[in-house]
């Protein structure tokens, strides 16, 4: 194989949910003739069954094509496909960092979208060439020519010779190729200085141990190198070195500067292979590594437990394996008097909290009650010790509480400048310090504020998109910690302080909040045999109350001999349906329940 | 032990809207099937200590015809012998050949006292035959009465109940089966939206019903199951072998039996009946007079079940939180449900079953 950089193009896509990056990405393997027609399933790239269903790509995957261009010579392209959303914000920058351009899709009806837009400019500030593309212009109400005019006037790059291309029917897909080939520079990397990759993903084989993803900028990595992570510090023999077929992995012996490929070194555990890590030689190392890396730590908790307390183990198991593949996943175990036995999981954000319960449900067949999410505070007690509190539950008794802190992050929001006032006002809302605006041309601001992380785990992406009409994209950053006044809401159940639905909430929203909660519980909770009291209190003082009422009618008026068979398997049916409920002291709880807590302003 | 013989009959002259039971409007067929009872009552060969006619409409039958078939029967001679009857097909005459043939206990399908209660049910009678039918009764001999009332009828309040209750009481009848209306899936009232969505909600229909019970003790109709009232002395002694889980033997098509703790039925099928030698008989339930099914039975009665030993702590602690929401009571050993119990038996059944099991 001919190794000369020049014929190397490494780049990724980037487009708007439902602007056809995935359908892009197809055409182009099957162009490249990289996955023979027949085994060509749609959106290949997405292999995650919820990734399909989203809509969305949630780990970045890699694949390597060979096209022979129009100038007679073959090119090895490395497509490095990206996830879209602020929670794995982190992933798309190194992604992005592996790449010397990008093929940004653009709906030719719908024109440039919010949540592209950050990514193109993550794009531009990676210094990586942004080749423009059309799609969709088979569509009836398609202007392409609008569209171009948008993309050069809002992000600024010349635009009017970008591709049209319909990726449903195959149209033009070449002439993208072909601009891929003209524009996107080649990789400059020295093969001959010491070892310097970038780690881009990774994830977990039963067989081969974990697998890295990686984009070599300097030297070369042979099978038989013993490499050095150098955040970690680890050192592993490499077993194998190659790149990603569409299906499979082909182990080529080595890599060198310029590819994008995989590693396998027998590394038993994700936790040591870190995202944004530069991969080096032991005995030859780099001076300094690549920029760029850092810890990505969980920002919000929560409790996940099993529905049926049997199923404990079952849940340890599948978190274990989720873990080998997603190292941002944390969790230990923690006991809840309501729910028994469960863990505590760490999470990126809430789309990354969603989607690891989504999983465990569905991959590993378990029925799950999770708790309200929650941040960490950070709590300095009288003694003058300091103490993290991840868990509401844990949260010391006011009077021996100091001072108190709550995670703040800095946000940024870009949108059309219609928006501007339903912006500010959700912000104001959320308890927001704007701090500048800009235009960055007529018709689109962007917006920065500091934001307690506490105001948006719960529900402000959705609710940014809903006064937005999906057109603002946001991205945050944590900052660090600010004094706040917090307290400790405790939702009573009949009297019983329920701990799994306690939460942690500044003082001005309490009330609020308290009152919302109380409805949404008396929405979902059924009517048992008695009344049922929904308080929820600070300290011993009640805030807010509803009341469920009790059941009046629920009888098999006949039973007779004829009956009695049937009322048997009624009382059956009853008694599993009863299985799906949570029993809090006297009170029977729908798991839905829990879940209705988290979405308050739905 | 004696067993108690269930037969059932199953023609009626015309169905009721509200009725999900089996039966056919061909009438010819009657002496065939009262032979294929006689056969299988035969082949059964037990002893019984109780009769049950229900229907269908049991009074289509001649004397003559409960007459052979009891005479098939080994009866003990002080036994409790029921028939049911509807008030259009109790005219003296056939009152008076169903007591001689061997009845002694008659359940007269009244329903209500309310002539257009009674037409949008699609009843065959009126209250003034209903009232009648009491008399026709007595004057045949019988001195063992029971009535049927409906609750919770579209339109009905409580003010109507209570006045049906009021004038019900009054006639010479010693027992009264008071029942909720449930809409039965597959009957021509499901498809009624008219009556169905002027049924009364839970709430009303709570009310309607405890403000029945109360009436009918206050008119001496002591509440013994979730719908049954009876003058002391007065249970239905069949009907209680259900809810007491002793054996029964029924025949029929559509009839269930319980013998040797297996439950098993004879299939909804007339012909079936009639052409073969025996009855063909479906096991339903392998596993009849569980604990747990002892309990959802025997907390229908106001007796209420005694306490069983396994998982007896349990039981307690779950009961003793309803007793303080008056749901039932604790004494002696045994838990018995308030009719505000009664009104959400099923729940309570289940609770404390789970309690029992865990």
């Amino acid at each position: 194989m001919d190794r000369n950089q020049d014929n190397i193009r490494n780049f990724c896509i980037i487009a708007h949910i439902d602007h056809g990056k995935s359908t892009l990405a197809d055409r182009i393997l099957e162009l490249t003739s990289t996955v023979a027609l027949r085994d060509m399933e749609d959106q290949l790239l997405d292999n995650m069954d919820i990734e399909r269903e989203r809509g969305i790509t949630i780990k970045a995957r890699a694949v390597r094509l060979l096209y022979t261009a129009d100038d007679g010579n073959e090119y090895i392209f490395n497509l490095i496909d990206t996830p879209g959303h602020v929670d794995f914000n982190y992933e798309v920058s190194r992604s992005l960092a592996a790449c010397e351009g990008a093929v940004l899709v653009v709906d030719a009806s719908q024109g440039i979208e919010a949540q592209t837009l950050a990514n193109t400019y993550l794009a531009i500030e990676h210094n990586l060439e942004v080749v423009p593309v059309v799609n969709k212009i088979d569509l009836p109400s398609a202007d392409p020519e609008r569209v171009c005019g948008e993309v050069e006037s809002v992000i600024g790059i010349p635009a009017m010779d970008a591709p049209r291309i319909s990726a449903k029917h195959g149209t033009n897909v070449k002439e993208v190729l072909e601009k891929v080939v003209r524009e996107v520079p080649c990789p400059s990397g020295d093969p001959s200085a010491p070892l310097k990759a970038l780690i881009f993903d990774s994830y977990y084989d039963s067989y081969k141990g974990v697998i890295i993803y990686v984009r070599v900028v300097d030297g070369t990595v042979n099978v038989g190198d013993t490499i050095r992570l150098m955040a970690t510090g680890a050192e592993f023999t490499v077993v194998e070195a190659g790149y990603m077929g569409a299906v499979d992995l082909v182990n080529a012996g080595k890599l060198c500067a310029g590819e994008v490929g995989y590693i396998a070194a027998s590394i038993k555990s994700i936790g040591e292979t870190k995202v944004g890590d530069t991969v080096t030689n032991a005995e030859n190392p780099c001076d300094e590594p690549l920029p760029g890396y850092r810890e990505v730590n969980p920002m919000v908790f929560s409790g996940i437990y099993p529905a049926d307390g049997a199923k404990y183990g079952d849940l340890r198991e599948a978190l274990e394996k989720l873990q080998l593949n997603d190292a941002a996943l944390s969790f230990e175990p923690e006991t809840s008097a309501a729910l028994g036995f469960g863990f505590r999981c760490g999470f990126l954000g809430l789309l990354h909290m969603e989607i690891i319960q989504e999983r465990l449900e569905r991959e590993y067949n378990l029925d799950l009650v999770t708790t309200a999410p929650s941040v960490i505070y950070k709590v300095t007690l009288t003694s003058g010790e300091t103490v993290f509190i991840d868990n509401p539950s844990n949260y010391p008794d006011p009077g021996v509480i100091a001072t108190a802190e709550e995670p703040m992050v800095k946000a940024s929001i870009l949108a059309p400048s219609d928006y501007v006032g339903s912006i500010m006002d959700l912000c104001q809302e959320r308890r927001g310090i704007f701090k500048d605006m800009k235009y960055l041309d007529e018709t689109r601001v962007e917006l920065h504020y500091e934001l307690p992380l506490n105001e948006i785990v719960y529900d402000f992406f959705d609710a940014l998109k809903s006064r937005t009409r999906g057109y603002a994209s946001f991205d945050y950053e944590f900052m660090g910690y600010a004094p706040s006044k917090l307290v400790k809401l405790d939702i009573l159940l009949n009297g019983d302080v329920v701990d799994a639905l306690s939460f942690i909430v500044h003082t001005d929203k309490a009330y609020l909040r308290a009152r919302k909660i109380a409805e949404k519980l008396k929405e979902n909770i059924p009517r048992q045999l008695f009344e049922v009291p929904i308080q929820a209190a600070i300290g011993g003082k009640v805030i807010a109350r509803e009341t469920v009422k009790a059941m009046r009618k629920d009888v098999l008026a006949k039973c007779y001999g004829g009956d009695i068979t049937r009322k048997k398997k009624l009382l059956e049916k009853q008694k599993e349906g009863k299985k799906r409920m949570r029993q809090l002291g006297t009170v029977e709880v729908p798991q839905e329940a829990f879940m209705a807590v988290l979405k308050l302003d739905e | 032990m004696s067993k108690g013989l269930y037969i059932h009959v199953p023609f009626c002259r015309r169905k009721c809207l509200y009725c999900d039971f089996y039966s056919v409007t061909d009438f010819s067929l009657s002496d065939s099937y009262v032979n294929a009872v006689i056969r299988n009552i035969k082949a059964r060969g037990e002893r019984y200590d109780t009769v049950y006619f229900g229907g269908g409409t049991p009074s289509l039958l001649s004397g003559r015809q409960v007459y052979a078939i009891l005479s098939a029967a080994d009866i003990e001679s002080c036994a409790e012998i029921s028939a049911e009857c509807n008030p259009d097909s109790a005219d003296i005459n056939k009152l008076s050949e169903l007591h001689s043939a061997g009845i002694n206990r008659i359940s007269l399908g009244i329903q209500s006292l309310d002539d257009r209660e009674l037409k949008m049910l699609g009843r065959l009678h009126d209250s003034a035959q209903a009232v009648l039918a009491v008399k026709n009764a007595r004057a045949s001999g019988f001195d063992n009465i029971s009535a049927d009332l409906m609750l919770g009828l579209p339109f009905q309040n409580i003010e109507t109940v209570k006045s049906n209750i009021s004038r019900l009481s009054e006639l010479e009848i010693n027992h009264i089966s008071a029942y909720m209306l449930k809409v039965e899936e597959n009957t021509p009232l499901a498809e009624k939206t008219e009556l169905v969505s002027n049924i009364a909600d839970d709430e009303l229909s709570a009310d309607i019903y405890l403000s029945a019970v109360e009436l009918l003790e206050e008119k001496d109709f002591y509440q013994y199951e979730i719908s049954n009232f009876s003058h002391r002395g007065y249970e239905c002694r069949h009907n209680l072998k259900y809810w007491k889980c002793e054996d029964y033997f029924g025949t029929g098509p559509s009839a269930h039996s319980c013998i040797d703790g297996k439950r098993f039925a004879v299939p909804k099928d007339i012909c079936g009946y009639i052409y073969s030698e025996r009855q063909q008989e479906i096991i339903t339930d392998e596993n009849a007079c569980s604990d747990e099914e002892r309990l959802m039975l025997s907390l229908r009665l106001a007796e209420g079940c005694p306490i069983p030993e396994n998982g007896g702590e349990r039981i307690i602690k779950a009961a003793k939180e309803l007793q303080r929401h008056g749901l039932l009571n604790i004494s002696d050993n045994r838990i018995m449900l308030t009719p505000k119990g009664f009104l959400v038996s099923n729940s309570i059944i289940c609770l404390l079953s789970e309690a029992m099991e865990e």
